[in-house]
Parts: structure tokens; sequence; C-alpha cells
């Protein structure tokens, strides 16, 4: 593998084959915690690290598993893996896990996850499959921290809120309200806000990808591949 | 044969992802679970500091804890603790872990000090299933709306202003969350009328061995 073939797998997992807008893994989290920037980014920080833990397990242990069991292996090495940065951020950092406690059992059923374990680690060698994790990790930091940007400001007129929770004291003065005294908008905070939000993304992206297929080749619009 | 000897490889490798996946846990967790209970005690002790300033009482709280159940105050069969704070062996105050029923999501757990002259010395919530980004502003994290106890009794307000402003009492509510302000300024009243009724037997029934306190 030379440099350029890593950066195409950098690239993949951050932005061709994001989790969130392309490929459309992980919906459960990426619904359920989104209702402001900093739940985001804590999910999706906590979700890279996994990634990065499991693509490496699974790489380093391709030779081992059978393909029958390789399901339920890599179920098991999930599980192990997420219970093991659950216990550690209980031990070495209390506050945050306070705070991100709930969501961090919920990485566990991101298919993600175990998506980038079947498709891409159980095939590499280990260096190729921790880029991919951390690729795939912040790509789908990304999404959290965009949709969690939109529904925060929509909802409550704020971005960051919270983020002392998350950064201490320093993260105080990232708090910002944006739409002082805002009456708010409560279906952007609910599901079916994000739900309708993560479209309008969607679509942004692929707005974004067509007319740079269009700036680049002058072809008609015809030829570019339908949304995932 | 083969296909046998193959069930069989594969049943031992699984099994020895999952033994490997159990000896790291369990390694991980000789190793952090001492510092998580040291990590839980702590943030109870620090909670409860947030209801009742360690400055009031000299005994150790965290044991002198007598936890009972009261129908009528605190419903659904809820145990209740109580932390008694002394100083130089006069009571001074009384800390009441208990929970708010009548949320959106299930129970909201409560502390709340109340000082011997029938006043709040402070109101946290310990932990809660409410809506995150709407109902959760109960929380001290997210809004200050829960110091607005501070202070009250149960003649300041009168007992028809205990309510939020919406049910035509003096407590604030939250734009589209009314309820769980509404269940928790309910069970903070519920509280004090228990402390009214029962502060004799608050204060001198022997303290009983801690189980300790879920988060």
């Amino acid at each position: 593998m030379n440099d350029s073939s890593y950066r195409k797998i950098f690239m993949d997992g951050l932005w061709h084959q994001n989790t969130g807008l392309v490929v459309l893994l992980g919906l459960c989290p990426l619904l359920a915690v989104t209702n402001t920037v900093v739940n985001g980014l804590g999910l999706g920080l906590a979700t890279t690290l996994t990634l990065l833990a499991s693509n490496l397990s699974v790489s380093l242990a391709r030779h081992l598993i059978r393909p029958e069991i390789r399901i339920p292996a890599y179920v098991l090495i999930i599980a192990s893996v997420v219970t093991v940065i659950q216990l550690l951020m209980q031990a070495f950092v209390h506050d945050l896990y306070r705070v991100l406690g709930i969501f961090i059992p919920l990485i566990v059923t991101n298919c993600a996850i175990i998506g980038r374990a079947e498709a891409f680690a159980s095939r590499n060698r280990a260096v190729p499959a921790l880029i991919d994790g951390l690729a795939t990790g912040l790509g789908f930091t990304l999404t959290l921290v965009l949709l969690g940007a939109a529904r925060e400001l929509l909802g409550r007129g704020t971005l960051l809120s919270q983020a002392g929770l998350m950064f201490g004291s320093a993260g105080k003065s990232l708090e910002l309200t944006l739409i002082p005294n805002y009456d708010g908008f409560l279906p952007a905070l609910l599901p079916p806000g994000a739900f309708i939000l993560l479209g309008l993304l969607i679509a942004g992206r692929n707005g974004l990808k067509a007319r740079r297929q269009a700036a680049s080749s002058r072809k008609p619009l015809l030829s570019q591949e339908t949304p995932a | 044969m083969t296909g046998l000897q193959g069930i069989w490889r594969s049943a031992l490798s699984l099994a020895a992802v999952a033994i490997l996946g159990t000896a790291l846990l369990s390694g991980v967790h000789s190793v952090t679970s001492s510092r998580i209970a040291e990590q839980e005690r702590r943030a109870v002790l620090h909670q409860l500091g947030q209801v009742l300033s360690a400055s009031r009482y000299d005994n150790a709280l965290q044991n002198d804890v007598i936890s009972f159940q009261d129908e009528l105050y605190f419903p659904r069969g809820q145990t209740v603790t109580a932390y008694r704070a002394r100083k130089q062996g006069e009571p001074v105050a009384v800390i009441l872990k208990f929970a708010a029923v009548n949320g959106y999501n299930g129970k909201i757990h409560l502390l709340a000090g109340i000082n011997r002259d029938g006043t709040l010395s402070g109101v946290r919530i310990s932990s809660h299933k409410e809506t995150p980004g709407l109902g959760d502003f109960v929380e001290i994290g997210k809004s200050d709306w829960v110091t607005g106890f501070t202070g009250k009794s149960l003649k300041n307000p009168n007992p028809e202003d205990w309510a939020v402003k919406r049910d035509g009492g003096v407590f604030d509510q939250f734009t589209g969350a009314t309820i769980t302000p509404r269940a928790v300024v309910e069970a903070v009243q519920r509280a004090l009328e228990f402390f009214q009724a029962n502060e004799q037997f608050l204060f001198d029934a022997p303290t009983q061995i801690s189980t300790g306190m879920d988060p």
C-alpha cells in the first residue's frame, strides 16, 4: 500500500462512503443523540475510539477467525471493546461519563462498526484498518456534529450549549446563544426533526456532489450515481 | 468427517474469542473497579454537598442514614433514603433521596436538603430519563432552574402557589416541557410535607446500614 491508497481509504471513510450520509448505517444512535452539538461530538468521538479498537482487533485476528463464525466473533469483539471503553471512562473521566454514559452502550448497536469489521478490517492489514476506522469514525462524527448543530440552532437558537460538561471551564466560553429570547422549535429536537434534517443534509451532500461532477465533466447530469 | 472437524474448529475458535474477550473485560474491571467505586462515592458526596453545604455539619453524613417507605408521600413503593446532618450532635438538616413519579418518562430521582426550620437548603436531580434537550433542563448542569427551590418552604410560597406558572404557581416551566418541572415541584412539596409531619422520626430513628446510593 502506498500513500495515495491510504488517502483514498481516508477520503472514502470521511466523505465518499460517509456512514451517516451515504451508507446510512448507525441511524439509531445518530437520530437519538443529535439534539445538541456537544452530544453529537461526544458520541462521535467515542464511536471513533471504538472503530479504531475494533478494526485493529478484527484485522489482527483475521486469519484466526473462520468465515462461518465471523459475525458472532465480531459481535463479541465489539461488545468487549465498548465495555472496556465504558469502564475506562467511568474510572478516569467520570464527569464526562456522567454526561455521555447512557449513549456509550448504544455504540454496540451501531451497525456501521460491524460493517467496517466485515467489509474492510477482516480483509486488510492493521495499518489500513486503523486508517479506515479513524476515517469512518471522523466521518460519522462530522455527520453527528452537523446534524446536532442544525437541530440545536433550529430547536433552541444556541450552539455548543453545555460545552462546559465536555471541555471543562474552558468550554463554557464556547457556548453561543445565536438567537436570544428564542421560543424554541420543538419538532427539531424530537426524532421527526432529526429525520427531516438528516434528509436535507443528505440532499445537500448529493447536490454538492452533482455540482462538482457537472463542473469536472461536461457530460449531462444523467450520468450521476443514484443516491444511496 | 471433515465437516465435523470444521464445526469443532469453528466452535473452538469462537470459544477462544469469547474467553479472550472475557479475560480482557475481567482484567480491565479488576483494575478499574476500586477507582470507579471511589469516583461513585465522591460523586455521591459531591451531590450531597450541593444540597447542603459541608460546613453546616460535622458528622459522617453518608453513614448517618435511614431508609423507609411511605406510600402516602412517596408513592409507587419507592424506598426513601434520609441522610441526617448534625453539628455537635444537634440535628441541623436532613437530605432526602426520593423520586418524582409523574415525570414524562420514568422516575426522576431527587435529592432535597431540608433545614430543621422546614426551609429547603437545596434540591438537585440525581438521575432521570426525561427527553434530552427538553425535560433535562431540571438538571443543574443544563440550567439554574432547580436552584429556585433554595430557601423555599411550605409557607413560602403558599401551598396553592406550589406549582409551575402554567398551573398558577410560582415555579418556571420550560417551553414545551411542563410535565417534568410539574412533577419535580409536586414531589418536593410532598417531601416538605413529610418532613413537617415526621421530623421527630427522621432525626431520631436509629441509623441503618446504608445500602449505598443508586446513581
